[in-house]
């Protein structure tokens, strides 16, 4: 990669409030950093914490999801539910050594077009000094970490001498993650 | 189903929006790039797409190309997602198999890197053809409206829409707080600028509402609960006790004129204190309904403390000389109740209107300080014929020697009392300026005073009110550009002695000037009511940044909220004069009109369905649904989704540890997808 | 609660009576003071009006002063003290560029200023911090029957109304309320006494000061009660010269503490009373016996 690392953010916006600022904002030709890639949901409730799990995994740097003011939900109280699966992956993100400030939970209401912009601006330069989280190329790494183990036992287990129930040359073990 | 690579045609095409889009995003590259990914059968960049040619030309690929996914990246779906979908539709293809891409309102319109804003272009289509390949067929959903309509607030935007609604074989059912209906316009004396009496023209529709068959009339009442969705609508509404029977009373005021009170003693709400009624009253003469209520607070019959539910405790200290007038009617009832009663309706428009700018807000200005400072509105009440002064302009303060009232000779009113300023509420309250020359008008005409008109601009952007303006300036009324700086009794020479002398910078002259005044009217602004933050909840709607409730678009849809079934009308959405309030009025009418008469409401079909075979019976999603559309077989031991309750949050979705419940349209294998496509492009 | 206390100049010279007075009545309150130890003068308008920059600096050195006592409240009786202190505050919170001037100069003598201490006037300490209620149970000669006009002056409701509305300011009013005293509703409260013009362009302050007095007399007030130095010299001192330019308008000019402290029945060196040019001749009630 020759050119210079940005943070990229995936972001869950509920399509009632936070959608609608983002609009909003562009209505208002806010301008804010590109980092951002929104992706749709009726409602913040929607957002199942794989999604999380899997944007982190799949290399991005954080993820912000949006919805709205609680007590304003489209859906009565689909944010409160979001909020109560957000504060326990907090915690285990925690133990993950995945810092806070990569997975944020924001109220930004329809008319918040504002927020948005301040919102992403703020993810974007916290994530700037903390660096990439680079997933992607963690798992590789330690994939061939792996594979690199399993070489050095089957090359001792050779030279040990063969024994009955295992294959002298055992299969080489697959990347566990593709 | 899984569509398979083999199987999935895909048609893209970028939109260039005139400039909006390709100003900054390459358009023709997001385009090629596209056409590189698998799956992408036609891959076009197009000026307008949302035009008929751009939607002819889709239907025409659809056609020719057998394709079966068509993505658009131009602006945001919650503009064109209907359109296209539609033109997907007329092609022949399932209009759910289309996906929409933003690169407008969240990209061109927000970036300012042409190189960075169309790599997120290209990533944002990426996720989008991944997406799109996992889209099933679906079918509208259409959700049936119950005919007869709630309407929030009587006043003349409550009454205009009301009675609309019921002529046209709907039935209505008109909720009001206050004792009659009405609102601040039956407080007025004159309109501007036909200067039209307010009464004259209000009180045959306020009688029309009524007696007219179809509208059920509720006044003294507030609406306590909303529950349900567009076309189905459970209100409760607390009628309150006003210790009369409603169908008994003949509105003969026989008991008022009977009172123990032989003089009226007590602070009169319609005349904003001017004025004083008894504890039994009717709010004004025309009061629709002609019936009248006992104030409990101050009426002898109850004891000043409460019972612990609330209801004031009966005494019997009173003669009770009223239920004595009253006679064979029997109107009275002192163990009367607040009444809770339910109805189901479905659609419901909201005209809660505004309230006034306290005044005591801006001392610099005296109000509540100096005697003789006025709202408008107080004036409004005091040039009314039927008002407290029977339409005497006159001073509170000391008598003349003879004993008679002061009347003014000279009346300074002040515009933009609230309204205009940082410190208290930024926006024009729009009617304000015209109000103040009607006042002008009407007090010359009651008194002969001098009048000066103090001013920030003078705003009259309706028919005939340039023209009232220039009438103003004609009658000698002194017009004087500069915003008030203070109200003070202070007097520098024996002519100001015992005035109020108005400071202000003439800024057309460049000059300070102190102009000595009997009295001054404050052009008080106007703004939410305090409860607007609550009412709003009941009914699901939002209020903008400053307060009013927020309408679904500023200019397209002024009328609609993002709840479906619930419409505005009139000062609740913003200050605005009578013709405008009528005209929204008439449109939310005309919005519920088209509802109800088309008998269904079409909803996405983005509802949620639980897979039989993979659910564990565990119970989580049963207590998340606020819809209560998620049941428990307790026979199969399996919860099972009533889809036509759901309303497609996903929340339910979002939480099912087997992943055993699927939302339309917003599948865990369409969303992952997405994700997987917004990260792949590098 | 203990409170950096700045007393400025004045207070040291022209304006001792209010010193005198005030910290007396805070003692008999409970409230805890500890003057900062080498505080310089605040610059009041003067400076402000001639090197922005400087002034900010020479200010922020006694914010920077107060911030190292650990005490994160600041009490200023003098007006000009308490506005330009909060305004030196305001600039180096709103505007970088000055931050770093004041920071370059702070360095420059080993201090630092963050820029997060209240700077609290006596009124919004009283009213706020004290309440009216423990005012109250302290008065043991009620001032009845005398007639004060409160008078705020200008700095320190403009440009910046902190503690109390910025056109009717009614701290004042309520706390000589609560002492038994008869407040004059007189609509001058914060008019300008002529400030630094009774000396420079006599003509327009001491006109102006005039203007004050008269109307007070006007309005039957026995006394002004201030709060600012400036005014309290201003009102009481040139009684001659605006009695040839004008006519006589005596009228006795106190500090507000002082008549603190002759409700709370607090001995004469306390209320400093022979201070004044124009002597106050009041009586309050005798001590009640509970």
């Amino acid at each position: 990669m020759t050119k210079e690392w940005s943070p990229r953010i995936v972001a869950f916006f509920c399509n009632w409030c936070t959608y609608t600022a983002a609009d909003l904002a562009g209505v208002s030709r806010l301008k804010y950093a590109p980092n951002v890639r929104i992706i749709r949901l009726m409602c913040s409730g929607r957002v199942d914490p794989q999604f999380i799990l899997d944007a982190l995994a799949r290399g991005a740097d954080g993820v912000l999801i949006g919805g709205c003011h609680p007590g304003d939900c489209h859906y009565v109280e689909g944010n409160y539910k979001m909020l109560r699966r957000f504060t326990l992956l907090r915690r285990m993100l925690a133990d993950l050594g995945i810092e806070p400030e990569r997975v944020r939970l924001e109220w930004i209401s329809a008319a918040e077009g504002e927020k948005v912009k301040r919102v992403i601006n703020e993810m974007t330069e916290q994530l700037k000094a903390l660096g990439p989280l680079g997933l992607p190329r963690k798992f590789a790494e330690w994939d061939r970490e792996v594979i690199a183990l399993a070489r050095e036992v089957q090359d001792r287990e050779a030279a040990a001498g063969p024994c009955p129930e295992r294959p002298l040359t055992p299969e080489p073990q697959e990347a566990v993650h593709a | 189903m899984k569509a398979t690579r083999d199987e999935v045609r895909i048609g893209f095409y970028v939109c260039h929006c005139g400039h909006n889009i390709a100003a900054l995003v390459d358009c023709p590259a997001v385009a090629r790039y596209v056409g590189t990914l698998p799956g992408v059968v036609l891959s076009r960049d197009y000026k307008y797409m949302c035009s008929d040619p751009g939607q002819e030309l889709i239907q025409q690929d659809i056609r020719e190309h057998r394709l079966n996914r068509v993505v658009v990246a131009s602006c945001s779906p919650l503009l064109h997602e209907h359109t296209f979908r539609s033109a997907v539709e007329a092609g022949g293809l399932n209009p759910f198999y289309f996906h929409m891409v933003n690169i407008r309102e969240h990209d061109s319109w927000v970036h300012t890197d042409r190189i960075l804003a169309t790599e997120k272009a290209k990533a944002l289509a990426r996720a989008a053809i991944e997406r799109v390949a996992h889209h099933k067929p679906l079918e509208i959903k259409k959700v049936p409206i119950h005919p007869d309509v709630l309407v929030v607030g009587g006043g003349i935007a409550g009454i205009h829409a009301a009675l609309t609604l019921a002529n046209a074989g709907k039935k209505v059912y008109l909720v009001e707080r206050e004792p009659s209906i009405g609102g601040h316009m039956a407080r007025f004396d004159k309109t501007f600028p036909t200067l039209d009496c307010a009464a004259c023209i209000l009180t045959p529709k306020m009688s029309e509402v009524g007696s007219h068959p179809n509208i059920t009339l509720w006044t003294y009442s507030e609406v306590v609960k909303v529950d349900g969705y567009v076309g189905n609508y459970t209100v409760q509404v607390k009628r309150k006790a006003r210790y009369i029977h409603e169908d008994l009373c003949t509105g003969c005021q026989d008991c008022i004129a009977n009172c123990v009170y032989k003089e009226p003693k007590f602070a009169d709400e319609f005349n904003e204190g001017l004025g004083k009624r008894k504890p039994v009253f009717i709010p004004f003469p025309q009061a629709t309904p002609q019936v009248v209520l006992i104030d409990p607070e101050v009426c002898l019959n109850f004891k000043r403390n409460k019972n612990p539910d609330g209801t004031p405790v009966v005494s019997d200290k009173c003669k009770k000389t009223c239920v004595e007038a009253c006679g064979e009617r029997g109107a009275i009832d002192f163990t009367q109740k607040d009444e809770l009663r339910e109805i189901r309706v479905g659609t419901i428009i909201v005209c809660t209107g505004f309230q006034t700018f306290d005044a005591r807000r801006v001392p610099a200005y005296g109000y509540g300080i100096y005697p003789n400072v006025y709202t408008a509105l107080e004036i409004e009440r005091l040039v009314n014929a039927s008002g407290p002064t029977g339409g005497e302009v006159v001073l509170r303060g000391p008598k003349n020697p003879d004993g008679t009232p002061r009347k003014p000779r000279s009346i300074g009113i002040i515009h933009c009392v609230g309204s205009r300023d940082k410190k208290t509420n930024l926006w024009c309250s729009r009617v304000c300026c015209m109000y103040s020359m009607k006042l002008a008008h009407l007090l010359k005409e009651h008194t002969g005073a001098e009048i000066y008109n103090f001013y920030i601009d003078i705003r009259t952007p309706g028919k005939g009110y340039e023209e009232f303006y220039n009438k103003l300036l004609e009658e000698g009324t002194h017009f004087i550009r500069g915003r008030v700086g203070e109200v003070t009794d202070w007097a520098m020479t024996p002519e100001e002695e015992g005035k109020l002398v108005i400071r202000v910078e003439d800024t057309l002259a460049g000059v300070v000037r102190r102009i000595p005044v009997d009295m001054v009217v404050l052009a008080t602004g106007l703004e939410p009511r305090a409860d607007a933050a609550e009412v709003r909840r009941l009914f699901n709607m939002s209020c903008g940044g400053d307060g009013w409730f927020l309408e679904r678009h500023p200019k397209l849809a002024p009328v609609n909220t993002f709840t479906d079934g619930v419409f505005l009308a009139g000062c609740c959405q913003g200050p605005k004069d009578i013709p405008d309030t009528v005209a929204q009025a008439g449109a939310a009418a005309a919005e519920a009109l088209a509802l109800i008469d088309r008998g269904y409401v079409e909803q996405e079909p983005n509802t949620a369905h639980i897979l039989d075979n993979e659910c564990s019976g565990c119970k989580s999603c049963i207590p998340l649904c606020p819809y209560t559309a998620i049941l428990f077989d307790e026979t199969r031991q399996k919860a099972y989704i009533n889809e036509a309750l759901c309303k497609g949050c996903g929340t339910c979705v979002g939480s099912c540890p087997s992943g055993s419940i699927v939302q339309n349209l917003f599948e865990d294998e369409e969303i992952f997808s997405e994700i997987r496509g917004v990260l792949a492009y590098d | 609660m203990k409170y950096a206390y700045f007393p400025g100049c004045s207070l040291k010279g022209t304006g001792r009576a209010y010193e005198e007075s005030l910290l007396p009545v805070l003692r008999h309150l409970g409230v805890e003071v500890q003057e900062i130890e080498d505080w310089n003068c605040c610059g009041a308008t003067a400076y402000m009006a001639v090197d922005e920059g400087k002034a900010c600096a020479a200010a922020a050195r006694n914010l920077a002063l107060a911030e190292r006592t650990g005490l994160r409240q600041m009490l200023a009786p003098c007006s000009a003290c308490y506005l330009v202190l909060n305004k030196a505050q305001h600039y180096l919170n709103e505007y970088p560029a000055m931050r770093r001037v004041v920071t370059r100069a702070l360095d420059s003598v080993g201090l630092q200023c963050r820029g997060d201490t209240a700077v609290r006037h006596p009124l919004d300490v009283l009213l706020h911090d004290v309440g009216l209620d423990a005012i109250k149970q302290k008065v043991t000669r009620p001032l009845t029957g005398l007639k004060v006009a409160p008078y705020y002056g200008c700095q320190i409701v403009r440009p910046y109304a902190t503690f109390d509305d910025q056109a009717n300011p009614e701290s004042m009013d309520k706390l000589l309320a609560a002492l038994g005293a008869t407040v004059v509703r007189w609509p001058l409260k914060t008019k300008c006494c002529g400030g630094s013009l009774t000396g420079t362009l006599p003509e327009a302050g001491l006109r102006l000061s005039y203007i004050l007095l008269k109307e007070a007399l006007k309005r039957g007030a026995d006394v002004i009660a201030t709060v600012c130095p400036l005014c309290q010299f201003n009102l009481d001192s040139y009684h001659a010269k605006i009695a040839a330019r004008w006519e006589p308008v005596r009228i006795p000019t106190v500090y507000f503490s002082q008549l603190m402290g002759l409700a709370f029945g607090l001995p004469a060196e306390q209320t400093v009373l022979h201070r004044g040019m124009v002597p106050l001749r009041f009586e309050p009630a005798p001590a009640a016996h509970a």
